[in-house]
């Protein structure tokens, strides 16, 4: 499987500190990876540094093979690599295909919007990334959504914008069983489409559950990546995560 | 059934602001045909209130749009005045009345983009600063005009009155300029990039910053529209009678945001109806014609308009509080 990103040893500094210590990281097409660590272990930098609001000080990163210099946002999405935020940055009074299109409207000349197409594929999209309920349609508002269906909206918005790899940041906090459920499905159907998530949570079982690779963060290093058929119970990988972080 | 249901409870979602200002301005309407019979079918009364709704709807709709993307602005009720007073001033000293509505337009909104650019920069409060910018500017047109009205006659000869502010068929013309700048404004703010990003801007300023709306921009635009249309509204109304009053404008400022909140736009921004402001205009409107139309004294006006505020507003609240 072709790599979409591989980062290697990237080290990140701010000041004294070294956020990021020779870090290295891969995540190949249709594959979810769990990236798992204690608050501060250096999560929100990988991640950062991953999607080009840091440029790494020292180390190297390759798009599909390859080698990408002066990396940065721009360089990232352009790569196909969407970030779906913790707070989703969605506008909850307005409609979902409002917010699907939010900043990147179709339009006619004199900026007038495509609303026909723009509701066609709203639909189309969240229909694909699972949303079943016939409640729910494009012209929905977003604010009469659960937590995990909006989380399912920043997520269409990330296919739509042709992401290859998205990256969702603690994207199950705050949400109910039910609803983390709903967002795992919407993962899997990304998954089924042959995209990439990279999926940064702290709750070891949700990201149990969803990944097929796990990524241990420990102090700004990578300290130690497994698979899934290597374990069997998420009670392994936390023991497993104890141990490294212990002796590391 | 329930794919019906949801069709209909997003119609709702999208017009219940529209509907319930339309259902007001019908009541009042059924309230005054009761109240007074023969006021109401004399039709000098919708007359009047035809010549003064116009001036209104300038002012109000492009209101509607500054308060959806999360401002507000009272400084209009100066602009109002500083753009007549740039178009009577060229006027009387003999430049083409043509230049010199198209000068006291961008006049407008020059000033609606220094308000804008100072609230937006400096993170001032839009209420306390534009209240600044209210007085501020009518104390620069008191100062150069001495408290002086100007009247302009010369314009009567000229193809720009009839055009704008002529009769046609007994209509008066700014009738039918009100209306295309409706019609206009309903597509520019539901159906256009700049009316769709102020929804966006003034629903959540931060996400709409991260998906790359450029919010300053934004919302400096829409400044800029207030002032424009202030701008339109003042030239037409100095033309109309002639002269320009230094004073003129004031009288509008609490109109005008009267109407836009009675025609169903939220305070909170994020959401707001052309449509309702239409209707809330012409609530306004009438109430300020209607109460002295049926024999009452005009002492009781204010009193009306007061109660019709809070009543619209404790109706609006049926559509519920802002989500989030």
């Amino acid at each position: 499987m072709e790599n979409i990103i591989e980062l290697n040893k990237v080290t990140k500094r701010f000041g004294g500190i070294t956020a990021l210590n020779k870090a290295s990281l891969k995540v190949t097409q249709g594959e979810v990876v769990g990236l798992i660590g204690d608050n501060g272990a250096g999560k929100s930098t990988l991640i950062k540094t991953l999607v080009g609001v840091y440029s790494p000080d020292e180390g190297e990163i390759f798009i599909r093979g390859d080698k990408i210099t002066n990396w940065n946002a721009l360089k990232a999405r352009e790569s196909g690599i969407e970030t779906v935020f913790q707070d989703r940055a969605l506008t909850p009074q307005q409609s979902i295909v409002k917010n699907i299109f939010m900043g990147k409207e179709l339009r006619y000349p004199f900026g007038f919007i495509k609303e026909k197409e723009q509701i066609y594929e709203a639909n189309r999209l969240i229909r694909e990334i699972g949303f079943t309920s016939k409640l729910i349609n494009a012209e929905s508002p977003v604010g009469n959504l659960s937590g995990g269906e909006r989380q399912g909206v920043a997520i269409a918005r990330a296919i739509y914008n042709n992401a290859e790899l998205i990256v969702l940041d603690e994207p199950t906090n705050n949400l109910s069983l039910n609803e983390t459920q709903k967002v795992f499905d919407f993962v899997l159907n990304v998954k089924k489409s042959n995209r990439s998530v990279l999926f940064i949570g702290h709750n070891i079982y949700h990201v149990y559950d969803i990944s097929d690779r796990f990524v241990i963060l420990d102090r700004g290093e990578v300290v130690h990546q497994l698979n899934k058929n290597d374990i069997s119970t998420p009670e392994e990988l936390m023991k497993i995560m104890r141990e490294t972080i212990k002796t590391h | 059934m329930s794919n019906k249901n949801s069709y209909l409870s997003n119609y709702f979602h999208r017009n219940g602001r529209a509907l319930g200002s339309i259902g007001y301005f019908i009541l009042l309407m059924v309230i005054f045909f009761i109240g007074a019979p023969e006021a109401w079918i004399r039709p000098n009364l919708h007359q009047s209130v035809f010549v003064m709704m116009p001036t209104l709807i300038f002012l109000t709709i492009p209101l509607v749009f500054l308060v959806a993307s999360g401002e507000i602005d009272l400084s209009f009720a100066s602009t109002y005045a500083v753009a007549a007073y740039v178009f009577a001033l060229l006027v009387k000293n003999g430049v083409d009345p043509g230049i010199c509505f198209v000068l006291g337009i961008l006049t407008g909104a020059a000033i609606g983009a220094l308000v804008g650019t100072l609230i937006v920069f400096f993170r001032l409060s839009s209420l306390v600063a534009s209240l600044g910018m209210l007085f501020l500017l009518r104390g620069v047109i008191l100062l150069l005009t001495n408290s002086r009205s100007i009247t302009i006659m010369e314009v009567e000869n000229h193809w720009i009155y009839p055009l704008l502010v002529g009769n046609f068929y007994g209509f008066p013309m700014q009738i039918f300029w009100a209306a295309l700048f409706v019609i206009f404004c309903y597509y520019f703010f539901n159906k256009h990039v700049f009316g769709i990003h102020i929804q966006h801007v003034g629903d959540n300023t931060v996400s709409a910053e991260q998906m790359g709306i450029n919010v300053n921009a934004v919302k400096i635009k829409a400044f800029m529209f207030v002032g424009v249309g202030a701008a339109i509204g003042g030239i037409f109304t100095t033309m109309i009678t002639y002269t320009f009053f230094p004073t003129q404008g004031f009288g509008y400022l609490l109109l005008a945001l009267a109407a836009v909140f009675v025609g169903g736009t939220p305070y909170w921004g994020g959401l707001g109806t052309i449509i309702g402001a239409v209707f809330g205009v012409g609530i306004i409107a009438y109430m300020e014609i209607g109460i002295i139309a049926i024999g009452w004294s005009g002492e009781w006006r204010q009193f009306f308009n007061g109660l019709i505020i809070l009543l619209a507003l404790l109706g609006h609240r049926l559509h519920g509080e802002r989500v989030r």
